[in-house]
């Protein structure tokens, strides 16, 4: 099987070329979304409650009022990332499902930064360098974490989707191991498993006063743009999608394959990293159990439904983290569980995936090149 | 596969052995490796389960690696009806399991249904409709747990009615017939006796596990349906040609590993506990891929292996009961934290290759067009 490079083509109305091709592009994940909402809505008619009652809640919380807007934010900030981490992975034809573990474990890197090293140095570390530091720990743990199973693949064959599942597992039983013991907050009123907090040197700013909304959010999107230079404006880039696309072309073009692939996964580790070092000293200032769940399987569906392009990723992240926010206010009104929204989200990313579903339902022509974004077991 | 088989023995034998050698002290060694062998046969059995799905999905040319969303809606929904048929419908405990048993088989098929309907008609990415069907099956069980369970609107009143229990174990009278040879109630012989009955008294669903290896290994390889179904894995063009339903046996094949992936399901929640837990699987459906790999696709190979997963499982369950008598230079051993980590480790290992290459079916992974 073979994917294929959309050419760019330098003709007069290439403007308008792009603007059709991204209303194209947008067609098919949009469809996917309404027909997902129309089926979750049936879903909630069938559990007793009202379904329009429910959406106007699902919509005033996510996007209602200025502190909506921003606890949306605050949501889709680990999404963006998590969600680049899955994309940039796929567009290296890898697929990373092991976001969740690279996250967890890049969380509690940054955190022992935050409370522990101050202390073991035994200085005040200013905040010009405890944040970048907390930041940079965060990063190089996703990325090693990532880049192991990335090397299982690259010299011994082994398929990443199963040992980045064994290494989520691995991850976050380590984590639990050490928040329930030798990172475990001391004090006496803490029954949790969680570190310390960290000091207020590596704390994020937050960008309003009484809102939650922290730099992060303005990283996330700095980070998407950078995600985008690299894959699109440099050799390396360039590399990674031809290893993507076509593997063996790119080892007869002279790429070195192998490297290139742990190199794929330590980057897309390293954003995976970032979003749980952002995580807590943006938002939670400390690691806590369980804060993490479901980011990895979440990020997979924003990176199919973002078509893996970052920009894609930073819409529909912002989409998955306002359903996630208006969730508490559609359960207010409605008394529907929140966890609707975990089937409306997997309802998204069958349609997304199946697009052929669409296409029929919809009768649509199909006009692009399939996405072919995993091989069989043999690599 | 000589090799890979010597292998799983030496890792099992290890396994028992650092058991034996931490409680030797306080129970004889019989009686210790008896109970290793049987929980390692017991909590093998969703992963021997899985690894059939496998089989059957990918030797008929569908990669399934949605076998844990697959074993999580058999373990709710079987789960569910067993609930309501003992508490609303009035059914007593077993019947009510059996039915349980039965609605977990049917749930697994039907998640199969929509992965054959996305991978073979619909031609999605196999992976991807695979990674789908996990989501779902985690977003439909989380929501029904908590909509019927925990809102005081619901059927429950906002509480978990009492489950009727789980399928009983199957007794066969080894220990008796020793007591008669013996002609003692203690002693070498007695404990033999004993023993043997320990593993060989095991539950329903882990009984039908071990029989089901057996019935689809000669199925797949001395039937026309198991000669069918590897064609169309290797070559459905070819298969294609001398008027083989590439799309129905496709189909057939993913539905009956869907069965086989419900009845797992159904072990977790009706015959090891009573009870469900939202992602309760934890990973068993991939760790149960990575054993149908290390059998290189063979029913035998792949209940082998999930020996040696579920023998790595037993070693973390076994040494609770010896806590106190582990020696202080074993002491990492005490955390059930290090020792639970070891199916997977040992799963990353056994995807290297190092104990030997395999090969999946040719055209495993690849929707066919006509």
């Amino acid at each position: 099987m073979q994917g294929s490079e959309t050419k760019e083509k330098k003709t007069p109305g290439r403007a308008r070329q792009l603007f059709r091709s991204a209303l194209d592009a947008a067609l098919v994940p949009f469809l996917a979304i309404f027909t997902a909402l129309v089926i979750g809505g049936v879903i909630i008619a069938l559990a007793g409650g009202n379904s329009i009652q429910a959406y106007v809640g699902l919509f005033e919380g996510a996007f209602g009022s200025p502190k909506a807007l921003s606890e949306t934010a605050v949501w889709a900030t680990p999404y963006i990332f998590a969600g680049l981490a899955v994309a940039l992975a796929f567009k290296g034809g890898l697929f990373n499902i092991g976001v969740e573990g690279q996250l967890a474990l890049g969380a509690v890197a940054a955190a022992w930064v935050g409370y522990a090293l101050p202390g073991l140095l035994g200085i005040t570390i200013p905040a010009i360098i405890h944040i970048p530091l907390a930041i940079g720990i965060g990063i190089l743990f996703g990325a090693i974490w990532a880049a192991i199973p990335g090397a299982l693949k690259a010299y011994t064959g082994a398929h990443e989707v199963i040992n980045t599942i064994m290494m989520n597992y691995i991850a976050l039983n380590t984590v639990s191991f050490l928040l329930n013991g030798p990172m475990k907050d001391k004090d006496p009123n803490n029954v949790s498993a969680r570190t310390p907090e960290i000091a207020l040197t590596a704390r994020l700013p937050a960008i309003f006063p009484d809102l939650r909304v922290h730099w992060g959010f303005i990283l996330a999107l700095i980070v998407a743009w950078l995600v985008w230079y690299l894959l699109w404006k440099t050799t390396l880039g360039f590399e990674i999608r031809t290893v993507g696309a076509n593997p063996d072309a790119a080892k007869y073009a002279g790429i070195n394959v192998k490297k290139l692939i742990v190199l794929t996964m330590a980057f897309s580790g390293a954003l995976a990293g970032l979003a749980g070092a952002i995580e807590v000293i943006g938002l939670n200032y400390r690691h806590e159990l369980g804060f993490s769940i479901g980011y990895g399987f979440d990020a997979i569906a924003i990176a199919l439904l973002g078509k893996t392009h970052p920009l894609g990723v930073v819409l529909a992240a912002i989409l998955f983290g306002g359903m996630r926010n208006g969730a508490t206010r559609m359960q207010f009104l409605t008394q529907i569980p929140v966890d609707v929204i975990s089937i409306i989200q997997g309802l998204i990313l069958l349609f997304v995936a199946a697009d052929e579903i669409i296409r029929y339902i919809y009768r649509i022509k199909v006009k692009e090149e399939r996405l072919v974004l995993t091989r069989g077991w043999g690599g | 596969m000589a090799k890979r088989f010597i292998f799983i023995i030496i890792i099992i034998a290890l396994l028992i052995g650092s058991v034996v050698l931490v409680g030797y002290k306080a129970v004889p060694p019989l009686v210790i490796i008896a109970s290793m062998v049987a929980t390692t046969i017991a909590v093998a059995t969703p992963l021997t389960l899985g690894a059939l799905s496998g089989v059957f999905c990918e030797r008929s040319g569908v990669v399934n690696i949605g076998i844990e969303g697959m074993m999580l809606a058999g373990a709710f929904f079987g789960w569910l009806a067993s609930i309501y048929m003992n508490s609303i419908f009035g059914f007593s405990a077993t019947p009510s399991i059996l039915m349980g048993v039965l609605a977990a088989l049917v749930s697994g098929g039907l998640f199969a249904l929509l992965l054959a309907a996305l991978s073979i008609t619909f031609k999605t990415d196999q992976i991807i409709g695979g990674t789908v069907i996990n989501i779902l099956a985690i977003g439909v069980t989380g929501f029904l747990n908590r909509q019927l369970f925990f809102e005081k609107g619901s059927v429950f009143g906002g509480q978990v009615p009492h489950a009727p229990g789980v399928l009983p174990r199957l007794h066969i009278p080894i220990t008796e017939l020793f007591q008669q040879w013996c002609g003692a109630n203690t002693g070498t012989c007695f404990t033999i006796g004993e023993s043997l009955n320990k593993i060989v008294d095991q539950k329903p669903i882990a009984i039908s596990a071990i029989v089901l290896v057996f019935v689809s290994s000669y199925i797949l390889f001395n039937t026309r349906w198991g000669l069918r179904t590897r064609s169309v894995g290797e070559h459905p063009r070819a298969a294609d040609t001398v008027g083989i339903n590439v799309y129905f046996m496709r189909y057939a094949n993913v539905i009956i590993g869907g069965l086989f992936a419900g009845l797992a399901g159904a072990y977790l929640t009706l015959e090891s506990v009573p009870s469900f837990e939202p992602l309760m699987t934890n990973g068993r459906g991939f760790i149960a891929l990575a054993a149908m790999i290390f059998g290189n696709w063979t029913p035998i190979g792949a209940w082998a292996a999930a020996l040696l997963f579920g023998s790595a499982q037993a070693l973390q369950i076994n040494l609770q009961f010896f806590r106190e008598l582990i020696p202080p230079n074993l002491a990492f051993l005490q955390q059930s934290y290090v020792v639970g980590l070891t199916p997977y480790i040992l799963t990353m290992i056994i995807l290297t290759g190092v104990v030997g290459k395999t090969t999946p079916p040719a055209a495993d992974g690849q929707p066919y067009v006509k």
